[in-house]
């Protein structure tokens, strides 16, 4: 459990930051996924370029019809948040149930969409409600939806110079829920879904059954359709193909999915 | 909770608070990673990333030409002295003992086996290190299922045992054929009892320091058995016993883990003999769940014969043990535990044993929390209520019928032990008491129109420790024996140090202990200092474990007690002009019978044994008295245990709603280190109930090696529990004590899968295996509704 040797530096700008990445420094967040994967040596970056110093990239304020989240909010920072609880409470109860106070105290949601872990919650939960990320890179910014973001296991479309400076989220999805399915109060979902209940109908997606956040169109389409969420439970599992492991069949995922998504679509509706 | 004051008195049965938890709340402990010699540099090793390989060669080079690297020693360049590591093989038994070098000579047999050792600066530059040494290996085919070990046609583990047995422990009684034969009905069951670990908050670590000059070696390590440990060093490092000291500063916890001898241990030792200054190893987190022991790992296959009032009649206990790759400390004698205890606190008169142990390309397991004893437990808890269900029969009542009654003490079990007091009837009413068992019913229907199955599980167990008579430990081939030391010593000022050989680890002995000093001897609570785990210091000690401490432990350090006051007597009589039969004890002094006023404390009593001149002819000056206590028999603590949980269908999560436990362990001293024991014991078992398993896949490798895949619980994942004593005295100690710091672990497990299955039952689920993990229960409740 100890990293191997590298370079630390602090930048007080994204500019800084920027050039740091260019130089093939990593990003580092909260730390909270990128400390462990370096000290069972899963990542051993020679150089790291801490956003902690970084003032403009923390925050949440209206922007239009969006909400605007600086990338290196915390999860605690998000989780308390009036303007995400009252426009995208998915999101804000998504990061409420991140791991443990002191995790949600240091991890923040611009490191959570970059790490790309396929059991991460805020992904599912800003997938849920058709968030977008703004990512910076030395040729400037560029908007990319949060569906083209994540594309595979710990993989992100970024390039190897950009950086998240904020995530959007876009209002109108105050009908909306997290629900996650975990063994230890501590532990990562097994499955999580988030549903929105939005003017164009119900979205929902879902963390734990792909290599990353994916919507659950069976579910959605029986409940826009009119279905029961009893029925729509049942259709949840359908296109979906989760990986058996330690935590379960591909069978129970798709169970988990549905029953968490009908328990979610409840919730939502409150 | 069971509720008690806190008072500030200091005697025996007193809840006082304990003296040590100050400087561990504070952060004053002082664990081995808080140890700097001056010189010292930094060991990280090199270890197999596979389950079996051959080592063609290791290339050192590119480690040693890193700036801050000293050295890198693999097996070919450690001095010349040093040994392998063989635990002492038992005369007459069969079993096995494949050597250990200290690092791998020509073949790894499980993932992170010890390749090399590589010597730096810091552990960071050490860390670097050792992802620079290449090493050269083969892999070859992997066993690691012990059932899958012992089929015909297996790889093989160690090439020169072509069956992979370790060691058998058969036995069986007379008769036992014929009872089966005349059984109105018999009862199997099939229970997997998985590989766990310990996982102790501190993991290991270690400090050699080898003083070139003299030969003396020094050995800072976090341990449960220092002394062993010397003992150890000496043989493998090829030293004198007499130049080899072991010091054992705090340790965070051991759970058995570190009531071993490792191979790292050694290793510092011998690296500093090469080096030439002091080595620090500290195992880190991943590294642990490899290189230090795991438990349990028992599959069991049972019969059980039984009569129409649900009498076992005669019982067939055939069990494999998966010993892993080699045989650490205790690993073969583990199996004996569980043999001991088969029949469990039922008189079950006839039975058969066999015990079949494994080698596997696994880590080696040991002693975990329980040691041999909850694997027995599990298993015939969970028979009572397969036969209870058989039956159509309550659990409790089958219970019942088959507990050894409290007029059958001293009892005689069928696998050689004498169970010295017990009333089980008595904890299993006031568990049933307390859980309101009898309402049970309603609790089940209300929950069932809440959707959710509701269980309730008993767990009625007794328990051997208080380790051990030395004639047993050899006879099941613990190559120590069980006695324990201690010395009482009186100051001029008339504080006492009491120098003891047990080795707390978490478990409060400078309390309890100290307790003990102010009842049997009228020195204060805060008077008194207890030490502990230093060689240096001590006559030898033969450590904590097995719920030994007290016990032993602290039976021998009530009998230096007794000496002290008995010497004490003679000065006082001295110095009162009268005689021995004069004098009575008013618990802090002794007086002229009738006479409060012609009397001499202890505190005096010890300035005048200092001072030496009054003394009694022929007596000796000061006031200390040593024993080694060698106790006549096992204690065997009992008690019931009742879960009660309640399923979610949709999900397959066991919530504990309701946890009792009602326990005997004799005697208490501080009934909030009992309380405490039996808190975190119960905690552990329901870690391997619900949460822990420690998995290999076929190729051998780990799938368990971090706290994201190995869950332990947590405070947020515990219920709440209700405790409750009975105190049945012990009858083999004066003291009348038993020992609690296993028993929560060793009832729990069962009481909680009892409870799950009962709460199934109705499905027609007949039994789960642990961990009761969602994703397992919610697949028994869709096979049993298919
Ligand atoms: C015990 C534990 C339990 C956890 N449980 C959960 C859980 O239940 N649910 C959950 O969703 N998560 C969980 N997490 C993960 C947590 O949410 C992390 O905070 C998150 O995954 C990463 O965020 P971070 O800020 O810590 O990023 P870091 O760890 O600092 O970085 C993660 C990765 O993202 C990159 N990165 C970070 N910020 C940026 C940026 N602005 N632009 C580009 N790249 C960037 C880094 O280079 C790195 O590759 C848990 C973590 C732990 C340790």
């Amino acid at each position: 459990m100890i990293p191997s040797t590298l370079e630390y530096t602090k930048a007080s700008s994204i500019d800084e930051a920027i050039a740091a990445v260019q130089a093939g420094a990593r990003p580092l967040a909260g730390g909270q996924s990128l400390m462990p994967m370096m000290r069972l040596r899963l990542a051993a970056p020679g150089a790291v370029v801490d956003l902690g110093g970084i003032a403009e990239l923390v925050g949440v304020c209206e922007d239009g019809d969006e909400i605007a989240v600086g990338a290196m909010t915390t999860h605690r920072a998000v989780a308390a948040d009036p303007l995400i609880g009252e426009h995208c409470r998915v999101v804000a109860q998504a990061a409420s149930g991140v791991g443990s106070l002191v995790i949600r105290g240091r991890g923040t949601i611009g490191g959570s969409l970059a790490h790309a872990d396929p059991h991460g919650d805020l992904p599912a939960a800003i997938l849920a409600v058709g968030g977008a990320v703004i990512a910076r890179g030395p040729g400037g910014e560029r908007r990319i939806e949060i569906g083209d973001l994540i594309t595979s296991y710990l993989t992100t479309s970024l390039a190897d110079d950009e950086i998240i400076t904020q995530v959007r989220l876009p209002k109108g999805n105050g009908r909306s829920a997290y629900a996650k399915f975990h063994r230890r109060a501590i532990d990562w979902s097994i499955v999580g879904v988030g549903v929105a209940i939005g003017a164009d109908g119900v979205r929902a997606a879902a963390t734990g059954v792909a290599d990353r956040p994916v919507r659950l169109a069976g579910f959605e389409a029986a409940i826009n359709g009119g279905a029961s969420a009893e029925e729509a439970a049942r259709a949840a599992g359908e296109g979906i193909d989760p990986t058996a492991d330690l935590d379960g069949s591909t069978e129970y995922k798709r169970h988990l999915a549905g029953v968490l998504a009908a328990q979610a679509h409840q919730a939502a509706q409150g | 909770m069971a509720t008690m004051e806190t008072k500030a008195a200091g005697g025996i049965g007193d809840a006082v608070l304990r003296k040590e938890d100050r400087k561990f709340v504070t952060g004053e402990g002082r664990y081995v990673d808080d140890l700097r010699l001056p010189g010292m540099l930094h060991a990280v090793f090199v270890r197999s990333p596979f389950g079996h390989a051959k080592i063609n060669g290791i290339d050192t080079s590119k480690a040693e030409a890193l700036p801050g690297v000293h050295r890198v020693l693999t097996h070919a360049t450690l001095p010349a002295e040093t040994g392998v590591l063989s635990a002492s093989n038992p005369p007459g038994s069969d079993v096995r003992q494949p050597e250990q070098p200290l690092l791998a000579r020509d073949e790894v047999r499980y993932v992170g086996e010890p390749v090399a050792i590589v010597i730096a600066d810091d552990r960071y530059i050490a860390k670097d290190g050792a992802d620079l040494v290449l090493v050269d290996y083969d892999p070859l085919p992997v066993v690691c299922d012990a059932e899958a070990a012992l089929a015909d046609g297996a790889p093989l583990v160690h090439s020169e045992y072509p069956d992979n047995a370790a060691a058998t422990i058969s036995h069986e009684t007379d008769g036992f054929a014929e009872a089966m034969q005349g059984a109105a009905r018999t009862v199997e069951l099939r229970v997997v009892n998985q590989r766990v670990t310990p996982m102790p908050m501190e993991t290991r670590g270690c400090i050699g320091d080898w003083q070139q000059a003299t030969g003396e070696v020094t050995l800072y390590t976090s341990t449960q058995v220092a002394h062993f440990v010397r003992t150890f060093v000496s043989i493998v490092c090829g030293t004198s016993e007499a130049k080899v000291r072991v010091v054992t500063p705090d340790v965070g916890g051991g759970f058995g883990a570190k009531l071993n001898t490792y191979r790292e241990e050694f290793a510092v030792c011998s690296a500093s003999r090469a080096v030439g200054v002091p080595i620090k190893w500290i195992e880190d987190r991943s590294e642990n769940a490899v290189a230090t022991i795991h438990g349990r790992d028992q599959v069991q296959y049972y019969t059980a014969g039984v009569d129409e009032s649900g009498k076992v009649v005669a019982l067939k206990f055939d069990a494999i043990q998966n010993n892993g790759a080699y045989h650490q400390l205790l690993t073969p004698s583990i199996s004996h535990l569980t043999v001991f205890m088969v029949p469990g606190c039922y008189d079950i008169q006839n039975i058969s044993i066999r015990m079949r142990q494994a080698f596997t390309n696994t880590t080696p397991t040991d002693a975990y929390r329980g040691a041999g004893r909850p694997e027995a437990t599990h298993g015939i808890e969970r028979l009572m209520d397969a036969i209870a269900d058989d039956l159509g029969m309550d659990a409790a009542e089958v219970r019942r019928v088959n507990f050894i009654k409290p007029e059958q003490f001293p009892y005689s079990s069928s696998t050689g032990l004498v169970y010295d007091s017990g009333e089980y009837d008595a904890t299993l009413d006031e568990a049933l008491r307390l859980s309101d068992y009898a309402g049970f019913e309603a609790r089940r229907a209300a929950s069932e129109a809440n959707g959710k199955y509701r269980g309730i599980g008993l767990s009625t167990y007794v328990e051997v420790c208080g380790l051990a008579p030395s004639a047993v430990t050899a006879a099941i081939g613990i190559g120590a024996p069980g006695w324990e030391h201690s010395t009482v010593r009186l100051h001029p000022t008339g504080k006492a140090t009491v120098i003891t050989g047990t080795s707390p680890h978490g478990q409060g002995h400078a309390t309890s202990w100290s307790q003990i000093v102010q009842t049997e001897l009228g020195i204060p609570f805060d008077d008194v200092e207890v030490i502990h785990g230093d060689t240096a210091f001590q006559p030898y000690g033969l450590g904590t474990y097995g719920s030994r401490s007290l016990a032993v432990g602290g039976v021998a350090l009530y009998r230096s007690l007794g000496k002290v006051r008995e010497k004490a007597r003679e000065i006082a009589a001295n110095l009162l002009e009268c005689s021995v039969e004069d004098l009575e004890w008013t618990g802090t002094s002794w007086q002229v019978k009738g006479s409060p006023d012609r009397a001499k404390t202890i505190q005096e009593l010890a300035g005048a044994a200092w001072a030496a001149s009054s003394m009694p002819e022929g007596v000796e000056p000061v006031l200390e008295a040593t024993t080694f206590h060698d106790p006549p028999n096992f204690t065997f603590p009992f008690g019931t245990h009742v879960c009660e949980v309640e399923i979610d269908p949709a999900t397959g999560r066991i919530e504990i709603v309701n946890y009792t436990a009602v326990d005997d362990c004799g005697n208490v001293i501080n009934p909030l280190i009992v309380d405490g024991q039996v808190h975190g014991g119960i905690i552990q078992g329901l870690g391997q109930a619900l949460y822990e398993e420690t998995v290999y896949g076929e190729d051998g490798q780990m799938l368990t090696p971090t706290l994201v895949e190995y869950l332990v619980p947590s405070a947020a994942d515990v219920p709440e529990m209700t405790l409750a004593r009975t105190t049945t005295p012990s009858p083999s100690n004066p003291m009348g004590v038993k020992g609690i710091g296993e028993a929560g672990t060793i009832a729990a497990s069962s009481a909680i899968v009892n409870a799950a299955v009962d709460a199934l039952s109705g499905l027609g689920v007949r039994h789960l295996e642990m961990p009761m993990q969602p994703a397992r229960v919610w697949g028994a409740i869709q096979e049993a509704k298919a």
